[in-house]
């Protein structure tokens, strides 16, 4: 194997790097060694403090909490492809009257953290009123309209990078401005698009745990309750643990899907760097 | 604007704080990130093992979990005792790094491999073909894109608001204290970020175009 930065080792090259694999191997040992000995010092695996796990009123709770995190990740994830929709339509109109405010939207909503847009939800509306407003009403509304944002220009880097001819052809067999965006240019663009797509819904689900700072009851709410209970030895490290081992799950889940639908479309066109770097913005 | 003239010290306490924290997580996000991409490039295959555990484990956990466990778990190990701003400081450096590593090694892939071959056709050691002919189109290719890492990391540092560290985040708790209407301070901490954000990103296109002419 041969790339950039080395040549296929020889006969010398690879004694060496055995020698330092086993080094590196043995120093994440150690690491992975000192927090395990951390963990055991300080009482950690104890059964007082599980015992609450093996309670079934317990893990109903658990499961609930995991479906309340799913039900706000399901419906940001519907809403912020919505309305990027929209914003990309908006974005790219030739009317400046529609183009420029869109602009406008996009660039605010994409530069607020996420946590102070659910912050003005759940702090800033109510006492104007707006008392409707509930922790899961403020993060799905946040979660809507930074990732909206972020979407509608994910979508329209897609659409830019379609080759001109595209639109051209369209519109010289004359179709209008909307059959060209509905049957040409949308379908070859979300094609493209579809592992950031995937990825920016991996940072909704991610951003979903942004709620327990609002009291939304999700996963760390609930292990946050379960931690400080003394009766139970405080268990904070086991109940991180098990609400860590759910979200990582389900974001690597997600995560994996990106990765199989990428290189299902391997034959599509290159990696849309823009794209790319949207998302790691917004994560 | 009498909310923010009158507590002028809460913000400005509070933006100070967020920039020091943005500037200490982003050294350590560097520095962690700089070796797990070599690690995610090396020739050993344990190193490329680790490096790609420990991205994919990381990367896919939320940043609010993270420093929920450095927030409240930390203090339970019996190690030596850390301020609330150094866990969430250590938390945004671990989360970051990830991004960091995958934007380095995205930018070492972007350079062709005739380059690499070609550098060493003409009998350039590794540390001259490294220093002179790859690392220098490489950082071009990665400025960009991490300056928008940063800008995550900048907007990423709010969260740390939620594990009692008074930075921008928090001031709405502070001022709450002093009755100002919530909505009146957030709007002004999201127009504070929304100049920070466009000064990060004026920059980021400022090096692009250089970076662009030059190539």
């Amino acid at each position: 194997m041969s790339n950039v930065l080395f040549d296929a080792p020889g006969p010398r090259a690879r004694v060496r790097h055995r020698y330092i694999g086993a080094v590196t191997l043995l120093v994440v040992l150690a690491i992975f060694g000192f927090i395990l000995y951390r963990f055991i010092a300080t009482d950690q695996f104890t059964a007082q403090k599980w015992n609450i796990f093996t309670v079934p009123y317990a893990q109903g709770k658990i499961v609930e909490a995991t479906l309340a995190t799913l039900k706000a990740f399901g419906l940001a994830a519907v809403l912020s492809l919505t309305l990027g929709l929209l914003l990309m339509v908006g974005r790219v109109s030739k009317h400046k009257w529609i183009s420029t405010p869109t602009y406008i939207f996009v660039e605010l909503f994409r530069a607020v953290p996420l946590l102070i847009l659910i912050m003005i939800m759940y702090y800033g509306l109510p006492p104007l009123g707006y008392t409707f407003v509930t922790p899961f009403i403020a993060v799905v509304t946040g979660l809507t309209l930074y990732n909206g944002s972020v979407l509608s220009e994910v979508f329209r880097a897609g659409i830019e990078s379609l080759p001109k001819g595209q639109a051209e052809a369209a519109y010289a067999i004359g179709m209008t401005k909307t059959q060209v965006m509905r049957m040409i240019l949308l379908p070859q663009a979300l094609r493209a698009m579809a592992p950031v797509i995937v990825s920016q819904l991996v940072v909704v689900l991610k951003d979903t745990a942004l709620g327990f700072i609002v009291t939304f009851q999700e996963l760390l709410y609930l292990a946050k309750s379960y931690g400080t209970q003394v009766q139970l030895g405080s268990p904070i490290i086991p109940s991180t643990i098990v609400v860590a081992a759910i979200y990582i799950s389900l974001c690597l889940l997600l995560a994996g899907l990106a990765k199989f639908i990428e290189v299902r479309t391997k034959r599509g066109p290159a990696k849309n760097i823009r794209a790319q770097q949207l998302v790691n913005e917004a994560a | 604007m009498d909310t923010l003239l009158n507590n002028l010290d809460v913000f400005v306490d509070g933006f100070t704080l967020t920039l020091q924290v943005f500037l200490w997580s982003a050294l350590f996000a560097l520095i962690l990130g700089t070796i797990v991409g070599a690690m995610r490039v090396s020739p050993v295959a344990p190193m490329r093992w680790v490096g790609t555990g420990y991205v994919n484990l990381v990367r896919n956990t939320p940043l609010t979990l993270l420093m929920f466990f450095f927030a409240f778990g930390y203090p339970k190990l019996d190690l030596p005792n850390v301020s609330y701003t150094t866990l969430a400081i250590f938390a945004l450096g671990l989360y970051t790094a990830t991004y960091v590593a995958e934007t380095l090694r995205a930018g070492i892939n972007t350079v062709p491999l005739g380059q690499a071959e070609a550098a060493r056709a003409i009998g350039l050691t590794f540390g001259q073909s490294m220093s002179h002919i790859l690392m220098p189109q490489a950082f071009r290719a990665v400025i960009p894109p991490m300056m928008s890492v940063f800008i995550a990391l900048l907007k990423n540092t709010t969260v740390a608001a939620g594990f009692s560290v008074a930075e921008a985040g928090y001031i709405r708790a502070s001022l709450s204290e002093r009755g100002e209407p919530a909505i009146v301070v957030l709007l002004w901490v999201a127009l504070f970020f929304i100049l920070l954000v466009a000064v990060l990103s004026f920059v980021q296109r400022m090096l692009e175009n250089r970076l662009k002419v030059l190539r």
